[in-house]
């Protein structure tokens, strides 16, 4: 049994989402193989090499892969879908848009997100923001799903997988125009170990500036809920939720979020988790595993003081 | 031009669903349903493309059971000009709504077909994707932006780590992202006009389409529940669980 993982990668460098991607085609059992589409991405193939357990590393070098433009991405995987029982990928933005258009394209259903599997053809995941587990078994000859990779440990880097080129070429009718990138110097919110995240309650853009103290004082992330982002405190890709983030880190600080269904959907698997509301009521207690009551503008503050 | 905006019919997002008591699936019974909120931004994108004189008409489209018809009059009121409603009971997977949404195309001939980019119950983020690879049309996933030009579109779009923009010609698919707009009320002289608006209902077998089964649901079971936490009476006593409790810090 052969099992094709889609690489994630900005063509320099290998996001830490493909080595759990992997580790979830491990889980399944078989022979994984790694393909890395992009443009001069010869970085991220010696990367993608190191990954333990990947057999062999397909490499599509071509401007056509720049900018994981699913129509492109999407045909040149169905081209190599006949070697391969299982194609995963992560349930990121490029993992969502592409591998719905695979899976259609091969006349099959695909598994969206999954977190657990039960057998090489049964699988979990959430449904309704998470409020229920579905076990789904797939009839389909081919698996076609994006995983969460929350859900699953990253496999060590002590491989030495064999590399392959790919020379199909597939582009399409679409043009990529521009991209703004939000610049940031703390760890990505989907890998890091301890996430901050503010609420309405917050009041400002500026105000965001202590949290993002906290976050920097504890080497975690920042990160938000919907109303935050919509009142434009912070940018969208900040965003915890169903629509947004799911995030699993050590630690999770919620301050001044009350905690609706749908942002817990994002944050609700996180180790430990701690609430800063003033409301007593929020929901988000209920998940919490310390709950305090009190601003949070004097209690942030202080708790900077004490860190 | 012509936009066809499918809608789906879901619990409202606000009520917490629960699991039925024999593990087979989400009791839905009695709830508050509404139409998914994806897809209302769908249909505010197109009506104000109509009211800046790009689009000329609007067709929604549902696919589920008789009740369903309700959020086709609900997008009617915000401004869509007639309804499809193709009526079966079963619960269909995504790569099936999107054949038959594909076979409605097929008559309809629309030159931009908008999409919530997911659905709040099955959060499987697949329809219009599939619908695109269907069709063979470009895709345009998670827009927070869409500009018409002449017999193309650029949109932008939401992904991990900021905003892309992709320009495509026409006809493609489009799939809205929270950001896109702020859908409007439905005013009640407009909900009045609404059910005078056309409304077909058609059948699975009269759109020509087969359908296979994919997946088996074996079980529905509750998410792990979180043990009880507990409430800290200041912030020192916060710092010193953390640290020595829970040994996060």
């Amino acid at each position: 049994m052969a099992i094709l993982v889609i690489a994630e990668h900005d063509n320099a460098s290998l996001k830490l989402d493909t080595a759990k991607v992997v580790a979830c085609g491990q889980a399944i059992g078989g022979d994984v193989d790694l393909l890395v589409a992009g443009e001069n991405c010869a970085a991220a193939v010696e990367a993608a090499k190191q990954l333990s357990g990947v057999r062999t590393v397909l490499v599509a070098d071509n401007a056509a892969y720049a900018n994981g433009i699913a129509e492109n991405l999407g045909a040149l995987v169905v081209s190599m879908a006949s070697d391969y029982q299982h194609i995963l990928a992560s349930a990121s933005s490029l993992g969502k848009d592409v591998m719905p258009r695979v899976a259609a394209l091969l006349d099959v259903a695909q598994l969206s997100e999954v977190v657990e599997v039960v057998s090489d053809d049964t699988f979990v995941r959430p449904i309704y923001a998470g409020s229920a587990m579905a076990t789904v078994q797939s009839l389909d000859a081919i698996k076609v799903m994006t995983v969460r990779c929350s859900a699953f440990d990253s496999v060590a880097n002590d491989g030495g997988a064999a590399v392959q080129n790919i020379d199909g070429v597939f582009s399409s009718n679409v043009e990529f125009v521009s991209q703004t990138l939000t610049e940031s110097e703390r760890p990505d919110l989907g890998a890091a170990s301890v996430v901050v995240s503010g609420g309405r309650a917050l009041g400002s853009a500026e105000n965001f500036a202590i949290l993002e103290q906290l976050a920097d004082k504890l080497g975690g992330a920042l990160g938000a809920s919907r109303a935050a982002v919509d009142a434009g405190y912070v940018p969208n890709d900040l965003q915890v939720g169903q629509t947004g983030k799911i995030v699993a880190p050590d630690l999770y600080i919620a301050v001044g979020i009350s905690g609706a269904i749908q942002h817990l959907a994002g944050m609700k698997d996180s180790k430990v988790i701690v609430a800063i509301n003033k409301d007593p009521e929020a929901p988000i207690f209920q998940v919490a595993d310390y709950g305090l009551e009190a601003d949070l503008f004097e209690a942030v503050p202080k708790l900077l003081e004490l860190l | 031009m012509k936009v066809l905006v499918p809608v789906k019919r879901v619990v409202d997002a606000n009520v917490k669903v629960r699991v039925n008591a024999d593990n087979t699936s989400v009791d839905t019974a009695n709830l508050k349903m509404a139409i998914n909120p994806f897809c209302e931004i769908a249909v505010e994108e197109a009506v104000r493309l109509k009211e800046a004189g790009i689009v000329t008409e609007i067709v929604v489209a549902t696919i589920g059971p008789k009740a369903a018809q309700e959020q086709l009059r609900t997008a009617m009121a915000l401004g869509a000009d007639r309804g499809i409603h193709v009526e079966t009971d079963e619960e269909l997977a995504p790569l099936s709504i999107a054949k038959l949404l594909n076979a409605i195309q097929g008559q309809e001939q629309a030159q931009i077909i908008l999409l919530g980019k997911q659905s709040i119950d099955g959060d499987n983020n697949q329809t219009g994707q599939m619908l695109a690879a269907l069709a063979g049309m470009p895709q345009a996933t998670f827009a927070s932006e869409v500009k018409v030009e002449g017999d193309t579109v650029l949109v932008t779009r939401e992904i991990d780590g900021g905003l892309q923009t992709l320009k495509m010609p026409l006809p493609a698919i489009i799939t809205t992202d929270l950001r896109l707009n702020e859908p409007r009320y439905a005013k009640l002289p407009n909900i009045m006009k609404a059910k005078r608006k056309p409304l077909d209902t058609v059948t699975v077998d009269s759109l020509g389409v087969t359908l296979k089964q994919h997946q088996n649901v074996l079980k529905v079971t509750p998410p792990a529940q979180r043990e009880a936490g507990v409430m800290v009476a200041s912030v020192e006593e916060l710092v010193e669980k953390l640290k020595n409790e829970a040994k996060v810090i």
